[in-house]
């Protein structure tokens, strides 16, 4: 047995490598930060969400088309996967030892843990390949699938935490089940679901990887469903890789937007979760 | 929403509903397997076993191995997975055990979720500007070929992306347990470092394997920030400082510029076994982590 002191030393040094090493851990987050705020911010102006990208050597571009198209985007996949996820998740609740339950759990698993690259490739196989035509609508549908697993796990996992006394109350009241489920579970689970439904959108508004071979992207404002669009991620892994230090600039402050609404997004759900929680 | 319909017939259609979205997900993703499967058939029969033990990724000579992207993948999720678990598991111990709350607790936590919400396209456009030439100046110091991009700048970036998911898995485990056993060694005199080496760590170790093989799993698949920093060169890599690819990035690069369907198959072949692989990796780490609290 080693002696009170040396065993007393060891704890503190111990104590302090832990306490460095975490804070050493997040101290690119700080970094990143710092750089997105003094080249990102600087970027900024009117002409910057107002305008597309000018040609190079003309001076006064702006990421308005990625915005639009990163918005159109997320307003496809949010279609998709909202409606579908969300019955998805009451289904589940609802059903915990079924073998479609099984089946379906298992494969929603099974999505959360495909790379996104993969999701990209089978979605240009079906979507994009038969028509020929990259589109807004396959970016929309590649970020769906990324979303669905988000969504389905957290509405299953609030509405099955609901005590069964609440749906019983209403059941002996003489109201039918399908309105129990949309008039008492799903109000009072509804933290749970609209923190799912936005760290959903937050995960699929940062993903580059499945929009490459989907929306592909466009260096023109456009609003068609149904034609090639660009979008801020995919605007700042290409720009990023360029040459020109006009391009640089424009993708250090589509960073900054980009990285603005994904925390924005992800503070909101975890504030919604910590203020608009159902106490039982 | 339907008046003229009876009670049971809406109960039913509230039902067929439920379970037809239900079985439209199982679906979906046996589809998306059979897809790939499907995409990739030409391939396995025309690349037979050469695809597992060919270096060579030549679409012009129709040689396609997928040797030196199987080594990049896992050489980058490997290197990247050691130099995050220290970190992760230091954050693990700060917020599970020793300050569970109070604001340097608050703080170091909204850091970890912040890390954890950050797009991967920031993060390789911030290590492509920043951690290259970081790199450069080391391989020169070093006397190795400054090419900055490569295996280690990957393998950095990468680390710092899957240290939030490491690290907040752990500490929910280690918060789970029971403080009586904790209490206990606490009154037998030992200092937080014993009961933390003597009675935390041994209990929940499969806990924090979970852990490590989501954060492995997602290290796999990661595409963006890969493939801006690691010179996306086709062959195996010959020292950490060398250039390489990984299979995510060489679908990334590859898939729209293919020259013809034999390529193609080819990529799909290699997205079949990302998706094999990380799909394993993905689902032991969550079978682990039911073991786990069951156990409890």
């Amino acid at each position: 047995m080693l002696d009170t002191w040396r065993r007393r030393l060891l704890d503190k040094m111990f104590c302090g490598i832990i306490c460095g090493l975490a804070f050493l851990s997040v101290l690119p987050l700080v970094l990143i930060l710092g750089y997105l705020l003094g080249r990102g911010a600087a970027s900024l102006n009117w002409q910057f969400f107002c305008r597309a990208p000018q040609p190079l050597g003309e001076a006064g571009g702006g990421i308005a088309n990625a915005l639009v198209g990163s918005l159109l985007l997320l307003g496809v996949a949010f279609v998709l996967a909202a409606p579908l996820g969300l019955l998805v998740g009451i289904y589940l609740s609802e059903n915990k030892t079924s073998r479609l339950a099984d089946w379906t759990r298992l494969a929603v698993e099974i999505l959360q843990g495909v790379p996104s690259i993969v999701v990209g490739m089978v979605i240009y196989i079906w979507l994009v390949l038969p028509f020929k035509n990259f589109s807004t609508l396959a970016g929309g549908a590649a970020l769906a699938l990324l979303m669905l697993p988000i969504i389905v796990r957290s509405a299953e996992e609030t509405l099955r935490l609901i005590p069964s006394e609440l749906s019983e109350a209403a059941l002996a009241l003489g109201v039918p089940h399908y309105r129990t489920v949309w008039r008492v579970i799903v109000p009072t689970g509804l933290s749970g679901i609209v923190t799912g439904l936005l760290l959903g959108l937050a995960r699929a508004a940062g993903e580059t990887a499945p929009l490459l071979f989907t929306a592909f992207g466009n260096p023109f404002l456009s609003f068609n469903l149904v034609k090639p669009i660009e979008s801020l991620p995919h605007l700042i892994f290409y720009y990023a890789t360029s040459p020109y230090e006009e391009w640089q600039r424009l993708a250090w402050g589509a960073s900054f937007v980009l990285v603005v609404g994904v925390l924005g997004l992800n503070l909101t759900a975890k504030f919604l979760t910590r203020r608009w929680r159902a106490q039982f | 929403m339907l008046p003229s319909l009876s009670l049971p017939a809406k109960e039913n259609i509230f039902q067929q509903i439920l379970v037809k979205s239900a079985f439209l997900v199982a679906a979906l993703v046996l589809l998306f397997f059979l897809t790939l499967l499907l995409k990739a058939w030409t391939a396995i029969g025309a690349n037979g076993l050469s695809f597992f033990t060919g270096v060579v990724w030549n679409p012009l000579t129709g040689e396609y191995g997928v040797l030196p992207f199987l080594t990049g993948t896992l050489l980058t999720s490997v290197l990247a997975l050691g130099l995050a678990l220290p970190c992760a598991l230091s954050i693990a111990i700060f917020l599970g055990e020793f300050f569970r709350s109070g604001w340097s607790a608050s703080l170091l936590r909204l850091a970890v979720e912040l890390l954890a919400g950050l797009p991967s396209v920031v993060y390789g456009f911030w290590a492509l500007f920043v951690l290259v030439p970081l790199v450069r100046q080391v391989e020169l110091w070093l006397g190795v070929l400054p090419l900055g991009v490569g295996v280690l700048v990957a393998a950095l970036v990468l680390a710092i992306m899957i240290v939030p998911y490491a690290a907040s898995l752990s500490a929910e485990v280690i918060k789970l347990v029971p403080s009586d056993i904790r209490e206990a060694a606490y009154s037998l005199g030992a200092t937080r470092f014993e009961v933390l080496r003597y009675v935390i760590l041994p209990y929940v170790r499969s806990g924090i394997l979970a852990g490590v093989l989501l954060a492995f799993g997602r290290g796999l698949g990661e595409t963006m920030a890969v493939t801006m920093v690691i010179g996306n060169a086709n062959k195996i890599p010959a020292s950490l400082f060398d250039t390489g690819n990984t299979m995510a990035s060489l679908i990334a690069n590859e898939l729209t510029e293919a020259l013809d369907l034999w390529q193609v198959s080819s990529l799909a072949q290699v997205g079949l076994l990302l998706f094999g692989v990380s799909a394993l990796v993905n689902l032991a780490g969550r079978y682990v982590i039911k073991k786990f609290s069951v156990e409890l």
